[in-house]
C-alpha cells in the first residue's frame, strides 16, 4: 500500500525522529567547527577572536600528535585482534554440549556489564598492582620479579583491559552465527573427507565472515573513543595517550577549546580513513 | 564395490534404544529404499552406514571389510543430504569440487572430473553461480554432482526430495533412477514416502520403530505383505483393513483388501453401503465407502467416469484371491 498518500504521511511522521537526529549530530559538528576556528581560552580571556587554521596547524605539528594517533591505532588494532580471535575460539568452545552452559554463558557475557571506569579500576588495582596485585603475587610466586604493568608495559596493560571488556560482545555475536549454522554442512564436509581443522577454515570461518565484520565495525566505532580506562590507570601517560585523550587534555588540562576543537576535526577524519579502510576491507562480507 | 552388511547392529541414544539389533543386507548395485514412518529409525541407520552416527553394538561391513570403527570420510561412501547442505560460500565448481580438494587431487585431475558431473547432470552452464542462486532442482543436482565426483562405493541419500515441489520430484525421481542405472553402483536412499520406494527400489526396508518389518522387492511387498504394518503402509491409496464377522468368515482376525481389488457396482454385489466423499482424478475416481456393519470407511478404486455421487447407494465386491488374512497378531496367515 505505498501510494503517494501513504508515503506523504510516513515521511511526515518519521520527520521528528530524524529532525532530532540531525540536531544532535549537527548542532555539536557545528559547534566544534566553529570553536575550531576561533582562539578560544574560557580561563584566560575566554573569546579572542578568529584565528583562521591556526589551531589546526598547531594540533598537527605539535609533537604528541603522530604518537597519539599511532597509539589509538594500536589500541584498536590490538584489541580488534584479541576480540576477534578469542571470541571465534570462545563461541566455538561454548557451542559445544556441555554441563551448565547456562550458566557458563551468562558469565561470559558478565565483563559487559561492568562500566569502563570500574574495570579499568578493578584490573589497576587487583590485577596489576605490582606490590599487592595477584598478577604480582603470581610472578612471585613463580620466583620471577612482578612487573610494574601500567608503566613498563602501559600498551598491552590498556590492549589487555579493553579487550577483556570487549571480548563478551564478540564472542555473543559470534555465538550466535555459529548455533546459525547448519549442522547438515558440517556433516557434509566431513563425509568429503574434510578433517576438524579443515572444517574449520573451509566452513565455519566463512560462515562467520559476515558476524566477523559486523564486530569488527562496530568495536572500531566505540575503541576509536576510548577513554575512560587511559583516564583512571595511566593518565595518558606512557605513551598511551590517544586521540581522544590528547583532545580531552588540550580542552580541559590546556584549557584551550579551540585547539581541542581543531583536534576533534582531525579524530573525525581519522574516523573516516579508518572506515574506508574497514569497508575497503572487510564490507564486501556485508553484501549478497 | 559397493556390498553394505549389518550385523547386529544397534543404536542407543542414553536409555533410549532407537534400533534394536538389525541384519541387514546389501548388494552391489542395488537400488535400496528404507522406508517407514517419521521417526522409525531410517535416518539414523543411515547415518551409522554413513559414521555420521557411531553404532552401540555390531559390526558393519563394506565390501567385506570392518568398516565399524572406520571414521565418515574413508567408508568411501558419498551422502546427499535433505537440506542438500551445499556450502553457500563456494561457487558450484568450488562445492563440487571441494571432496577431491579434500583428497588432494591436483587441479586438472579436479576440472576433469568436476566437468564430467556437471555434464551428466546438466549443470554446465551454473558451474560459476553459487548455491543461492540456483533453484531446488539445481541445487539438489549439485549435491548429487559433489557425491558423484568421489566416485563412491554407495551413495546415501537423506529424503532428498522432500524439499522440492510436486511436480520437481517426480521428475528427480526419474532423474535419480537413470543415475542409478547408468553408474550401476549402490545406493541406498530414505524417504518416508512410499510412492518414492515403489517407483525407485530393487529393495524396500519396511521399518518401524527402529525394527525392520519387511524387506522384498516393491512387487513381493504389494503382494506379500509379512504383517498388517506392510500391508497398510505399501500401496497408495492404502489397504482397507476389516474386522470382526466379516474376516472371520475367511478363517482371520482381520483381512485387508486394497482399493484398487475392489469391484465397484450400484446395482449388485457383496457388500451395501453408502459413497461418502469421492474424489475424481479423472483417470480414477477414489470412493469412501460407508458400508453397513462395517467400524471404518473403505476406500475403493473405481474407473474413471463412475456416475456415483454422495449419498448413493453402493455395492462392493472384493475379489477373492486378492483378500489378504492376517491373525490377532498382525501378521500374514499363508
Amino acid at each position: 500500500m505505498a501510494t503517494q498518500h501513504s508515503r506523504s504521511v510516513a515521511r511526515l511522521m518519521m520527520a521528528p525522529a530524524v529532525v532530532l537526529l540531525l540536531g544532535w549530530m549537527l548542532v555539536p559538528l557545528t559547534m566544534t567547527l566553529y570553536f575550531s576556528f576561533k582562539k578560544y581560552l574560557p580561563l584566560r580571556g575566554g573569546d579572542l577572536g578568529w584565528v583562521g587554521f591556526d589551531n589546526y596547524i598547531r594540533f598537527v605539528t605539535s609533537s604528541s600528535f603522530w604518537p597519539s594517533v599511532q597509539a589509538t591505532l594500536v589500541i584498536v588494532g590490538g584489541v580488534l585482534a584479541i576480540t576477534v580471535v578469542l571470541g571465534v575460539l570462545l563461541a566455538l568452545l561454548l557451542d559445544q554440549p556441555m554441563w551448565g552452559q547456562g550458566v557458563v554463558r551468562i558469565l561470559v557475557i558478565a565483563p559487559f556489564f561492568v562500566m569502563p571506569t570500574v574495570s579499568a579500576l578493578v584490573w589497576k588495582n587487583m590485577f596489576m598492582d605490582p606490590v599487592n596485585g595477584l598478577f604480582a603475587h603470581l610472578w612471585r610466586f613463580f620466583g620471577a620479579e612482578p612487573i610494574s604493568w601500567l608503566s613498563e608495559a602501559s600498551m598491552p596493560s590498556i590492549v589487555m583491559i579493553v579487550s577483556w571488556q570487549w571480548l563478551p560482545f564478540a564472542t555473543l555475536i559470534l555465538l550466535t552465527a555459529i548455533q546459525s549454522l547448519d549442522s547438515e554442512q558440517l556433516e557434509a564436509a566431513e563425509m568429503d573427507g574434510a578433517p576438524p581443522l579443515k572444517r574449520f577454515f573451509f566452513i565455519i570461518l566463512p560462515h562467520l565472515s559476515r558476524a566477523i565484520t559486523i564486530v569488527i565495525l562496530i568495536q572500531t566505532i566505540f575503541l576509536l573513543s576510548v577513554f575512560a580506562e587511559i583516564f583512571v590507570t595511566t593518565g595518558g601517560a606512557f605513551g598511551t595517550r590517544t586521540l581522544t585523550y590528547l583532545i580531552y587534555q588540550r580542552v580541559l588540562e590546556s584549557q584551550n577549546v579551540g585547539l581541542g576543537s581543531a583536534g576533534g576535526v582531525y579524530a573525525i577524519i581519522l574516523a573516516n580513513i579508518v572506515a574506508i579502510f574497514l569497508m575497503r576491507i572487510v564490507g564486501k562480507n556485508l553484501d549478497a | 564395490m559397493g556390498r553394505i552388511v549389518l550385523e547386529k547392529v544397534s543404536k542407543s541414544f542414553g536409555d533410549v534404544e532407537v534400533i534394536p539389533p538389525l541384519d541387514l543386507e546389501i548388494n552391489d548395485g542395488e537400488f535400496v529404499v528404507f522406508v517407514g514412518p517419521s521417526g522409525c529409525g531410517k535416518s539414523t541407520l543411515l547415518r551409522l552406514i554413513a559414521g555420521l552416527e557411531d553404532v552401540s553394538g555390531g559390526r558393519i561391513l563394506i565390501d567385506g571389510q570392518d568398516a565399524t570403527a572406520v571414521p565418515p570420510a574413508k567408508r568411501g561412501l558419498a551422502m546427499v543430504f535433505q537440506s542438500y547442505a551445499l556450502y553457500p560460500h563456494m561457487t558450484v565448481r568450488k562445492n563440487i569440487a571441494f571432496p577431491l580438494r579434500m583428497a588432494g587431487l591436483d587441479k586438472a585431475e579436479q576440472d576433469r572430473r568436476v566437468e564430467q558431473a556437471a555434464e551428466v547432470l546438466n549443470l554446465t552452464d551454473y558451474l560459476d553461480r553459487r548455491p543461492g542462486q540456483l533453484s531446488g532442482g539445481q541445487r539438489q543436482r549439485v549435491a548429487i554432482g559433489r557425491a558423484i565426483v568421489r566416485e563412491p562405493a554407495a551413495f546415501l541419500f537423506d529424503e532428498p526430495l522432500s524439499n522440492l515441489d510436486a511436480a520437481l520430484r517426480v521428475g528427480m525421481r526419474l532423474e535419480i533412477s537413470e543415475l542409478h542405472n547408468r553408474l550401476e553402483t549402490t545406493m541406498i536412499y530414505v524417504t518416508h514416502d512410499q510412492v518414492e520406494a515403489m517407483t525407485m527400489a530393487d529393495k524396500i526396508v519396511v521399518l518401524q520403530a527402529g525394527v525392520i518389518e519387511q524387506v522384498g522387492s516393491p512387487l513381493e511387498l504389494y503382494r506379500a505383505p509379512r504383517n498388517k504394518f506392510v500391508a497398510g503402509f505399501i500401496g497408495s491409496p492404502r489397504m482397507n483393513f476389516i474386522e470382526g464377522p466379516e474376516a472371520e468368515k475367511h478363517g482371520a482376525h482381520t483381512i485387508g483388501v486394497r482399493p484398487e481389488h475392489i469391484a465397484a457396482s450400484p446395482s449388485e454385489g457383496l457388500w451395501k453401503g453408502t459413497v461418502g466423499v469421492s474424489e475424481h482424478l479423472g483417470s480414477d475416481t477414489f470412493f469412501h465407502v460407508h458400508v453397513d456393519g462395517f467400524a471404518e470407511p473403505m476406500t475403493v478404486r473405481a474407473g474413471g467416469e463412475v456416475g456415483l455421487r454422495h449419498g448413493d447407494t453402493i455395492h462392493l465386491t472384493p475379489e477373492e484371491d486378492k483378500i489378504h488374512r492376517f491373525d490377532a497378531a498382525g501378521l500374514r496367515i499363508a
